[in-house]
């Protein structure tokens, strides 16, 4: 966290309620997202109980598994799961558009949606990629044949899961990681992962200070828990005899029993889930009244990409993701992560001045007042050209820590990069003295304006596109530490593009 | 009965002490700095109780849902099944533990009786044999009883299983039902598991050191038994647990070194209910507020998890505006500051910094600047 957002918890812990971070959405929120609430079985690992799903705050499906050590009853669950993810995957794969050749790609389609799942928290994000795991090397055919829709559904989640680590990604996210970007509450990060709790800081109800309201959440009687692990005093108390019954009625072999205490289950179920329903689309419709920033478009025609490519891999009869990332693609998805973070970092601050300010106290990003300016300065190539390369100096009371070279924008300049020249400190004030090195003209025709003038207000970053993809070496030439040669691999097994 | 003992007593008050677990054993280590906890810990204090009298009753944690423990069971008399046959074939296999020729040893009951006291005075007597005569078959010990002083108490502890192998060891063995998936497993789950072996080695290590007979003849890898994948079969993973047995070990020094903490608390001090007749608690609720009170706690967002008192010590901090409420990001953060009022005034400027808060006050600044900025429509 950045003393910004520390100070923030802090004022909203005196407050009694939340205070705004970033007011701006990085990332897209779809129109119609796949809201999916899973919950599952203490204890066991993806053995689901119940998930309540749909698009809408009143278009909602609860799913149910009466007996969930019933594998029968668990996998006409899962089928049911697989036929509205799947069902809610295909309607996005109808428009597409093409995407014309550019210096480094070919000619690409894409399609002009994408899918965009929504759960409760962090917990039921890393569940989705568990239930993933668990049934994407199910198998249609063989001795316990289980519906193709199950695999399928597997493949998909693995593949939401994973792209839930790029940064700004939009495909699946949790709206307490979301929320948190926007609000700080007057609570610890610990007390923020239940999404009521975090809520109340947010937007209590009125009469309630967040911290009322807040602890008033905590009581699992009126406020159940999100999931995905169900409350425990609802198990001991409702949901173990309910499903004992069910039992009790499968072995008399009275259909009409079992078909009793199964509705008796999903109306427990439906109350353990409503609460948590209707949280979430309060807090979707918190974040709708924000204004959506331009690079959330991009990133999200970035999700479009990968959707449309993961599309393909499974339309050519991709096989599941292997259970572990091959020491080579694991080192080059670190990579690509590492990159994309700090890339996604210094595009929001051009876009969101609470980014900005947060970089500014960490030492990432200044601003301050142009107190002299040399314009049209020029400076002499190894080869003997004359070259425009004006400076000017900025004074700031930020605690300045770039070194110098570092090349850097200006939101307000986007054509113009600037590096730090020279950094003299006086006390806690900075003397920042940058060269323009782009969008300054020549020397003949210097562009008006590329200069800002003393006694403007300027501020600057990084510069996004210093962080370039970095190329791995191929196959043959990939050290033996990272499953290249000289081990020669009898079974090359196919991996998914994302 | 020693002076403390008798203090521990009147702290507790007329219920009778709270018998220790491996799992509350562990959770000594979880806040070794708060004084509170230590004492009605080493008093055998009853703290849901008194959490809940108090009027902060424990939401979260309270309890473990009857599937995890259903499945915990189910699982643990499947690797015992047989004379324990799943979980020879693991140490054999797996671990690759020379065991020619295995015996097996029930200690739940001595004769039938089930008596906590026979049963560890069996137990201590079958691994002291075992101890010194390493080069017999080895054996795995079912149910045996062990026995720590935990504060002024002595605490029985019941390992899952203890193996004791040729090449003269005992081994822990903890059966857990958490899945470990395609080699990983909870962080937390593990953690949890890891530390409650390290009591039982703790304890085996005692048991073995009073009878002058060599420590390291107790591994400190302890075996945790754990479902693979979905599957309920079982798979076998050492743990080097040598850090949490010194943490452990480190902590229970502490509690037996209570009387200083005893020596700074008021005369009398007691978190006695008063149970009427009826069963009911008589004691006024903020008489016994005010007697928690009386000991210093260092209440952190994580009590919340491993602590009955944490709703109580989490209003008092509140109250008391600490910054530990917030986390441990935002204390760090901040450094030196550990009051709300005061941050938010160092960073207003309201409040001069003294010399060891200078920096931290004028980055608070800068940040309400900054804020102030954003706020001001320059967004």
């Amino acid at each position: 966290m950045t003393l910004l957002a520390t100070l923030a918890r802090v004022e909203a812990a005196a407050a009694g309620r939340a205070r705004p971070l970033s007011q701006v959405l990085h990332r897209r929120l779809a129109g119609q997202p796949l809201v999916i609430i899973p919950l599952t079985l203490a204890g066991d690992p993806a053995t689901p109980v119940a998930a309540m799903t749909g698009t809408s705050r009143t278009d909602q499906q609860l799913l149910v598994v009466s007996q969930p050590r019933n594998r029968d009853l668990r996998l006409r669950f899962l089928t049911s799961l697989a036929s509205t993810v799947l069902g809610y995957i295909a309607a996005r794969q109808h428009a597409a558009e093409i995407i014309p050749a550019t210096r480094t790609h070919e000619e690409r389609r894409r399609y002009a949606d994408a899918p965009q799942i929504l759960v409760p928290n962090r917990a039921a994000r890393d569940y989705l990629g568990l239930l993933g795991r668990a049934t994407r090397f199910q198998r249609a055919d063989g001795p316990y044949p289980v519906d193709p829709s199950v695999p399928t559904l597997g493949k998909w989640l693995t593949f939401f899961a994973d792209r839930a680590d790029q940064p700004g990604s939009a495909l699946l996210a949790d709206l307490t990681s979301i929320l948190a970007e926007h609000w700080a509450t007057g609570q610890s990060p610990l007390e923020d992962a239940s999404l009521a709790a975090q809520l109340a800081w947010i937007d209590p109800p009125p009469g309630m200070t967040g911290l009322q309201a807040a602890l008033a959440t905590e009581d699992p009687l009126r406020c159940p828990p999100a999931g995905p692990a169900t409350d425990p005093g609802f198990d001991q108390a409702i949901l173990e005899p309910l499903i004992r019954n069910y039992d009790r009625a499968a072995k008399a072999g009275s259909q009409a029993g079992t078909d009793r205490v199964a509705a008796e289950i999903t109306t427990a179920l439906r109350g353990q889930l409503e609460p948590t329903w209707e949280t979430i689309w309060h807090a979707i419709a918190l974040l709708r009244a924000l204004p959506e920033t331009a690079g959330a478009g991009r990133r999200w025609a970035a999700d479009r990409d990968s959707f449309t490519s993961f599309s393909s891999y499974l339309g050519d009869g991709g096989l599941p993701q292997p259970r572990r990332d091959h020491a080579a693609t694991a080192a080059a998805r670190l990579d690509r992560l590492e990159r994309a973070h700090a890339a996604y970092d210094a595009e929001r601050a051009l876009e969101d001045p609470f980014i900005l300010a947060e970089l500014r106290t960490t030492g990432e990003a200044f601003a301050g007042e142009v107190v002299s300016a040399l314009p049209s300065r020029t400076t002499t190539t190894p080869a003997g050209r004359t070259i425009l390369r004006p400076r000017f100096t900025v004074h700031t009371d930020d605690p300045v820590r770039i070194e110098p070279g570092r090349v850097l924008i200006c939101p307000t300049r986007p054509s113009q990069r600037v590096q730090i020249a020279d950094l003299p400190r006086a006390g806690t004030d900075a003397e920042v003295v940058l060269e323009v090195i782009q969008g300054m003209g020549t020397p003949a025709r210097p562009r008006p304006g590329a200069v800002p003038a003393p006694g403007e207000l300027v501020s600057y970053t990084l510069d996004p596109g210093y962080w370039a993809p970095r190329d791995f070496p191929p196959v043959d030439q990939t050290p033996w530490t990272h499953g290249g040669p000289p081990v020669r691999r009898a079974e090359q097994t196919e991996e998914p593009q994302s | 009965m020693t002076s403390a003992d008798a203090r521990l007593d009147t702290l507790r008050g007329s219920t009778a002490p709270l018998s220790h677990t491996a799992r509350t054993v562990a959770a000594l280590t979880a806040n070794p700095g708060c004084a509170r906890r230590a004492v009605l810990d080493a008093a055998g204090a009853d703290k849901a109780l008194i959490a809940g009298h108090a009027g902060f009753p424990q939401t979260s944690g309270a309890s473990q849902s009857p599937f995890a423990l259903a499945r915990g069971a189910v699982f643990e008399a499947q690797v015992k099944a047989g004379g324990a046959a799943d979980l020879i074939r693991l140490l054999r296999g797996k671990l690759g533990l020379a065991l020619p020729e295995v015996s097996y040893a029930d200690l739940e009951q001595v004769g039938g009786n089930t008596d906590r006291d026979v049963r560890y005075r069996r137990t201590r007597a079958l691994l002291l044999r075992a101890a010194r005569h390493p080069d017999q078959a080895g054996t795995l010990y079912d149910h045996p009883m062990l026995r720590l002083q935990v504060g002024g108490h002595l605490a029985y502890l019941e390992p899952d299983v203890v193996a004791f192998q040729v090449s003269g060891k005992f081994h822990v063995i903890e059966i857990k039902a958490f899945a470990v998936i395609d080699g990983q497993a909870d962080d937390e789950s593990v953690a949890a598991a890891a530390m409650q072996a390290a009591a039982y080695i703790l304890t085996l290590q005692d048991l073995l050191t009073a009878e002058s007979l060599p420590e390291a003849a107790v591994s400190t890898d302890a075996i945790l038994v754990t479902p693979e994948n979905f599957s309920p079969n079982a798979t076998a993973t050492l743990l080097d647990v040598r850090k949490q047995v010194s943490v452990l070990r480190r902590q229970l020094a502490r509690m037996t070194r209570i009387e200083t903490l005893l020596d700074q608390l008021p005369p009398g001090l007691t978190f006695d209910l008063a149970p009427g007749p009826d069963e009911d608690f008589t004691r006024p609720r903020g008489e016994l507020a005010g007697a928690l009170e009386a000991i210093p706690a260092r209440y952190q967002p994580r009590c919340l998890k491993t602590c009955e008192l944490a709703g109580f010590c989490r209003d008092e901090a509140r109250a008391a505006g600490a910054l530990s409420v917030l986390g441990s990001v935002v204390r760090d953060d901040l450094g030196s500051l550990d009051s709300i009022p005061t941050a938010l005034a160092l960073a207003s400027g309201s409040r001069e910094p003294s010399a060891d808060q200078a920096d931290i006050a004028r980055a608070l600044r800068h940040a309400r600047n900054l804020t102030d900025a954003l706020a001001g429509g320059a967004a």
